[in-house]
């Protein structure tokens, strides 16, 4: 047994209300310079919607992730094999159309035009080649288009619907979106790394951070094809690739990442996890509607003395593993088996896990007027507006039981507080819903707890990233004393 | 005699030592910019018919020529069949061609496209110039003085090694066409400038991808127990 920790998350969407300041805070902080200027670390999609870039799931089209026959693992994109035939013209490689020529406005012009009858106008310049250019798409065109013909009509998802469900998704009464925010997994098998041919990603040791070295970066592209989640982009500017960091030098001084720190609805949660590296590879082989177990079972009770033993005789620290013991991610993920990760089928096993939303038909159109219905929050989740395999093609590799699980243990917590807190739900049947939900009273209070009244201590829990003492591994502080702190490090310019 | 003493007895070390040194010291100085600077990204499609039969245009055409370089023998006694010089000189012709189609769908490329004609320098216009004169000169060779596999060989293959002793025997190429001169003296001014462009790219080719393993780890502390992941 090879234990690791990894840092993960976890992303409660029921309570994402869509509004896009993750995004700006990694925009802000990461990718305003020339180059990544079209890059969004982390974005907001609605669902059912195309995403961004447009139709990312589509692996037929993009070819990302891995394929597996049972015995191999293979990337869909370049693997060894391809790689050598293709180096000069990447075949499964995104254009700058699939995402969105960034652009701003000739603000300039307001204040310089000539006088004259007409208002001066700021017209949409390109931001790469500073022409006049027609908008034709931006990164959330599909924001809250939840019945919209060109953009939830083409998810890919819903593959997985017979047509009568799709009408049913279409028809205005039964319109259902919600919102998926998105950064790179980090996750325990990236498909990223495994494809660099230059070796310049890697995967951090202590943490689990994936990251791409720009320095040994030769503009090869392959990452761009093989992320499943579209998560590396490149540079056009610099010709280097670049993704989510996950705001690893904010982490390393105790501070949670800036989209996570900055979300309004608190959806996010954050902590280390351990797991066991040795047996990735056998459950990456796993059929698809095993592999959220699969997942599942790599993550380690870091409360088993047998894991605590291994752990420790892995190089991982006393206070990592106790970190882990208090880690949101592990009870939402593990303990209550309510996180589920995004499109586990690609195989790279995301450490990022979804708690599905509930939809709950929350208004019955009564004639001309509308009722809200109060039974219908706490109605069957069958009766859900999105068709529950619609969530399982999201998240659960096509296994919809996985999302059944979840939500219904997220609806018999809400009935059982209902009946705690208002009253008109009786004792046996809110005990009953938790029953058949497989959730005891305490772990219902739990749950409540963390979904709900999470301080930032609760959902945050950083672990120690020791790196002074990593520091004192590769450089004497005594021989360095009165140095240059930050070293001589080259500017990112081609030029 | 005094002007092909400086273009072939002189200009060879000035372009090899510019080669060497340039070469080393942007790799340990300017390493972030040791790559080639792919536009595929802001065009996809023009991009395969220009990159793709270039870049297996001229490895094929440099094959050739190595191989007259380090077997001259071995070409000369093939050539001694007339059916397989032809073989070998209509090869080598077709693999010039097929390098030219793709460079000129580069240029052109890159002169409509905007997007990637943005991320196009002036040094990038340098190297497709010399490229463009380079191919096209070597072509010209290839249909106007035919044979050329022949007297490489005996001509050029001899000089290239005496220049290889620093003794450079300039009267073996001082007697040739001023057509060969021209391909001759563009190909060392492009061995010279080689190390200041994005031709660099051939020197750091990814070929530990091909036996790395899939995942790579990077630790900050050694560890006590290493795993099969890395």
């Amino acid at each position: 047994m090879d234990v690791r920790s990894q840092i993960s998350m976890v992303f409660h969407l029921d309570k994402c209300i869509g509004c896009h300041t993750c995004s700006i805070a990694c925009k802000n902080v990461w990718t305003d310079r020339e180059g990544t200027d079209y890059m969004w670390w982390n974005n907001v999609e609605t669902k059912p919607g195309t995403g961004y870039p447009t139709k990312w799931e589509d692996q037929e089209a993009y070819k990302g992730g891995w394929k597996s026959d049972g015995k191999e693992l293979e990337l869909r994109s370049t693997s060894k094999k391809k790689i050598v035939p293709n180096i000069f013209h990447n075949p499964s490689m995104p254009s700058m159309d699939d995402y969105y020529e960034p652009w701003t406005y000739d603000y300039k012009e307001l204040f310089n035009a000539p006088e004259g009858d007409d208002q001066p106008t700021a017209r949409p310049i390109s931001m790469i080649t500073g022409d006049p250019i027609e908008i034709q798409a931006g990164p959330n065109w599909d924001d809250d288009l939840g019945g919209s013909k060109v953009y939830a009509a083409n998810d890919p998802n819903l593959s997985v619907l017979s047509d009568q469900q799709r009408q049913q998704m279409q028809a205005i009464e039964r319109l259902v979106m919600f919102y998926l925010p998105r950064i790179c997994n980090h996750c325990l098998n990236p498909s990223c790394v495994a494809s660099c041919p230059s070796g310049a990603m890697y995967k951090r040791g202590e943490d689990g951070i994936v990251l791409i070295n720009q320095d040994r970066c030769r503009a090869w592209r392959a990452c761009v094809s093989a992320c499943p989640y579209k998560k590396t982009y490149y540079n056009w500017s610099t010709g280097k690739s670049e993704k989510c960091i996950l705001c690893f030098p904010r982490l390393e001084s105790g501070q949670a990442p800036a989209c996570f720190h900055s979300c309004v609805g608190r959806i996010r949660y954050l902590g280390n996890v351990l797991y066991d590296a040795d047996a990735m590879r056998a459950a990456a082989l796993r059929p698809d509607n095993e592999l959220v177990d699969a997942q599942r079972e790599l993550i380690l009770d870091p409360n088993d003395p047998a894991v605590v033993e291994a752990a420790l005789r892995s190089g991982v620290s006393e206070n990592v593993i106790d970190s882990a013991r208090r880690s949101p991610v592990y009870r939402f993920a593990k303990e209550w088996k309510l996180g589920l990760p995004l499109h586990v089928e690609y195989r790279t096993f995301p450490m990022l896990f979804y708690v599905p939303p509930l939809l709950p038909v929350m208004s019955v159109s009564d004639g001309a007027l509308v009722r809200s219905d109060v039974d219908a929050l706490f109605a069957d989740i069958e009766k859900a507006r999105a068709p529950i395999e619609y969530m399982g093609k999201l998240f659960g590799a096509g296994n919809s039981g996985k999302v059944r699980y979840a939500l219904r243990k997220q609806l018999a917590v809400r009935i059982w507080r209902r009946h705690v807190t208002v009253g008109d739900v009786t004792a046996e049947a809110a005990s009953k819903a938790l029953l058949e939900a497989d959730c005891t009273v305490e772990q219902a209070d739990a749950i409540y707890r963390l979904s709900t009244l999470a301080t930032w201590e609760d959902r945050f829990v950083i672990p120690p990233f020791q790196r002074e003492a990593a520091m004192e591994m590769m450089v004497d502080p005594h021989e360095h004393r009165a140095g240059a702190g930050f070293g001589f490090r080259e500017a990112p310019r081609r030029s | 005699m005094i002007n092909d003493f400086v273009l072939f007895g002189v200009l060879p070390y000035v372009a090899l030592v510019l080669f060497l040194l340039v070469s080393i010291s942007r790799y340990r100085t300017k390493g972030f910019s040791y790559s080639s600077l792919s536009s595929q990204f802001l065009e996809n499609q023009h991009h395969f018919w220009g990159s793709v039969p270039f870049h297996y245009g001229v490895l094929g055409v440099l094959a050739g020529h190595l191989l007259a370089v380090v077997a001259p023998r071995a070409i000369l006694s093939w050539n001694a069949e007339p059916l397989r010089l032809m073989a070998l000189e209509l090869s080598g012709l077709a693999l010039a061609l097929v390098t030219l189609v793709g460079l000129v769908n580069i240029v052109v490329r890159r002169l409509e496209n905007r997007l990637a004609r943005r991320v196009t320098t002036g040094l990038d216009w340098l190297v497709y110039g010399l490229l463009l004169l380079q191919v096209g000169s070597g072509i010209g060779v290839a249909v106007v003085h035919g044979w050329g596999s022949s007297w490489f060989a005996t001509n050029l293959t001899p000089w290239l090694w005496s220049l290889a002793r620093l003794s450079p025997e300039v009267g073996f190429v001082a007697s040739l066409p001023w057509l060969v001169k021209l391909h001759i003296v563009s190909a060392f001014v492009l061995i010279g400038v080689f190390p200041f462009t994005r031709l660099v790219h051939v020197l750091v080719v990814p070929n530990p991808y091909l036996w790395r393993r899939a995942q790579v780890v990077i630790w900050n502390r050694p560890r006590i127990h290493r795993g099969h992941g890395g």
